[in-house]
């Protein structure tokens, strides 16, 4: 029963406009990554796909994007342990206990303005302390930017999540004999659970998509992430178009993958302090 | 003997137990302080110290020696701070106006959809979501000016000296903001799409009757509506905008010359690339203090709108 009002119609039809631009690029890239190099500089509209780019990624000797992967995946999980733990903890305490309505604007506040400096700031003495500590250009260095970078994002989501679960379970698990600690890791963490995985998916994706912190943290493909490995390919005087559509593109797929996964959780984290709630 | 002291180191253990337990709520939150300290307040000591000073690695061991005000007398002279200064501005100005427009008309336009409404909401979240790095890579390959798609499509459209794009001095600002568009309207969408779902449509139903038309309903009754959302989402975009770096490293290096230069950037090669620590430092600083003033503006207006609310 589909009525053709001519109204909605146009409305679809700007809408399919717009979505055809964001999806446009990708397309493009994704093609160009199924191209050969000879295709590509032919510029004609057709030509037979193959996966030979993606072969020189991942396979080839002179490729050191498995590195890359696995570092961006390192890290990416790493700081999500670190800033998960201390997140929920605190978030924890923060929701859950009576604090001064100083200490919690402080904290609260200190959160939701470091994260909306500009990351350029923090580079310089993050490098300093890395060499001075001994471990520049590991994936621990990164992982150490990024459990920071998140923890506002983090701490924040996490503080709304504990502030919907009722009281009254926690107050039984005490009157139970629980200690305090108990009531968390029993009773507060497991009903947090949906929350918690929303957050960590958010926070696994920023790390995922970070590029300042990896490209100044590492100087080999030791350390080096893949949006560092992706920049390379641009800085090169004969770009390999092919490899670079294919990198490119491989980096998307977590993000095409979330959106279907998390998108209502998605909202509240990109907007951290705009909505309320 | 043996007994007593078991029993007494028994009633400590309890004791430490009682006394963890009562004050969980100040541990809980110690790691969060610790790592923010650390973190955060640190390296802006490390900051202030450095920007009065000269610092170089030797041997893996940071050397520093004192200099006094001599960076900001390098400022002085540097000509390149106000060119990343005026390209930050139009960059941040012109990408925030065009995404403010787009962001609240597509709003306006995914709200009066039924059908498919979800559809068109992940289209536009996934840019978000995407490395900026890649984001930047994709529209290298359409800006190409042999291979890419943009050019072609100009071509065939009958163009005969397609742009440079990226390469062109008076366009490469321009190609980056484009993409920022493409990148961030999705942001402003998102805010303005809960702004605008949440409006007493009742009340726009009621001016209907009355004989309102819909640009008027829009214009006289849901516009200042919105406006507190909107005003924060701007400057919250606006605020986010200032950090951009991802884009205009991999599309133009700042260049042609200074044409796309930005703050961001600039702090970064006069630290990376020159090696210049300390007035890398002293750069660092001051964007970091005008950013606070945005910031403190920013988090002031937004409790005093949700006040009003």
């Amino acid at each position: 029963m589909i009525k053709l009002n001519p109204k909605t119609l146009l409305l679809h039809l700007v809408l399919i406009i717009f979505a055809l631009i964001i999806l446009g690029p990708m397309v493009y890239t994704f093609l160009t990554s199924l191209k050969l190099f000879r295709d590509i500089i032919s510029g004609s509209w057709t030509f037979e796909p193959t996966w030979r780019n993606y072969e020189q990624l991942f396979m080839s000797d002179r490729s050191n994007f498995t590195d890359l992967t696995r570092n961006s995946l390192i890290v990416g999980l790493l700081s999500l342990l670190v800033v998960q733990a201390i997140a929920a903890l605190g978030a924890y305490s923060m929701s859950r206990f009576r604090w001064r309505r100083l200490v919690g604007s402080l904290v609260m506040g200190w959160l939701l303005f470091i994260n909306m400096l500009p990351p350029i700031i923090f580079v310089g003495p993050f490098f300093i302390i890395a060499r001075t500590l001994g471990f520049y250009d590991t994936p621990l260095a990164i992982t150490m930017a990024h459990a920071i970078m998140n923890l506002p994002l983090a701490f924040w989501m996490l503080h709304s999540f504990f502030a919907d679960i009722p009281v009254e379970l926690e107050e039984a698990a005490a009157i139970d004999g629980c200690s305090r600690l108990q009531t968390f890791l029993r009773i507060a963490l497991p009903i947090a659970k949906p929350g918690i995985a929303a957050t960590s998916v958010l926070v696994f994706v920023f790390s995922w998509k970070e590029f300042l912190f990896a490209l100044t943290l590492s100087s080999t493909p030791k350390a080096m992430t893949i949006p560092v490995g992706i920049a390379a390919f641009a800085q090169e005087w004969n770009i390999r178009y092919g490899e670079m559509a294919a990198a490119a593109f491989f980096a998307t797929i977590p993000a095409l993958l979330l959106v279907f996964i998390a998108q209502k959780h998605i909202v509240k984290g990109m907007t951290l302090g705009a909505l309320k709630g | 003997m043996a007994t007593t002291a078991l029993r007494r180191s028994g009633t400590g253990q309890r004791r430490l137990g009682t006394f963890l337990d009562q004050n969980f709520k100040y541990w809980a939150l110690l790691p969060t302080l610790l790592f923010m300290a650390v973190l955060t307040l640190y390296p802006v000591g490390q900051l202030l110290r450095l920007s009065l000073s000269d610092a170089q690695f030797i041997k893996g061991k940071l050397v520093w020696s004192y200099v006094g005000l001599d960076h900001f007398t390098t400022l002085s002279h540097d000509p390149v701070v106000p060119d990343a200064l005026r390209n930050t501005l139009v960059f941040v100005a012109a990408s925030v106006i065009i995404e403010g427009v787009l962001g609240l008309l597509l709003a306006v336009l995914v709200s009066r959809v039924r059908r498919f409404a979800w559809f068109y909401r992940s289209v536009f979240m996934i840019p978000l979501l995407i490395p900026p790095i890649a984001i930047s890579a994709m529209w290298r390959l359409m800006y190409d000016y042999n291979y890419g798609i943009i050019n072609q499509i100009l071509i065939e459209l009958g163009a005969t000296r397609p742009p440079l794009w990226t390469a062109d001095p008076d366009l490469a600002l321009a190609s980056v903001v484009i993409v920022d568009v493409w990148h961030w309207t999705s942001f402003l969408f998102l805010i303005m799409l809960a702004g605008v779902e949440s409006l007493p449509h009742e009340l726009g139903e009621a001016a209907r009757v009355d004989g309102a038309s819909e640009i008027q309903v829009y214009r006289r009754i849901f516009l200042p509506l919105l406006r507190p959302t909107i005003i924060v989402a701007l400057m919250l975009r606006t605020i986010l905008a200032f950090k951009v770096f991802d884009q205009i490293f991999l599309l133009t290096g700042g260049g042609p010359g200074t044409s796309s230069e930005v703050i961001s950037l600039y702090v970064y090669k006069v630290f990376f690339v020159q090696g210049r620590m300390g007035y890398g430092a002293l750069l660092a600083l001051i964007t970091a203090l005008i950013m606070s003033v945005f910031v403190v503006a920013y988090q002031w207006l937004n409790s005093y709108v949700n006040k009003t609310r």
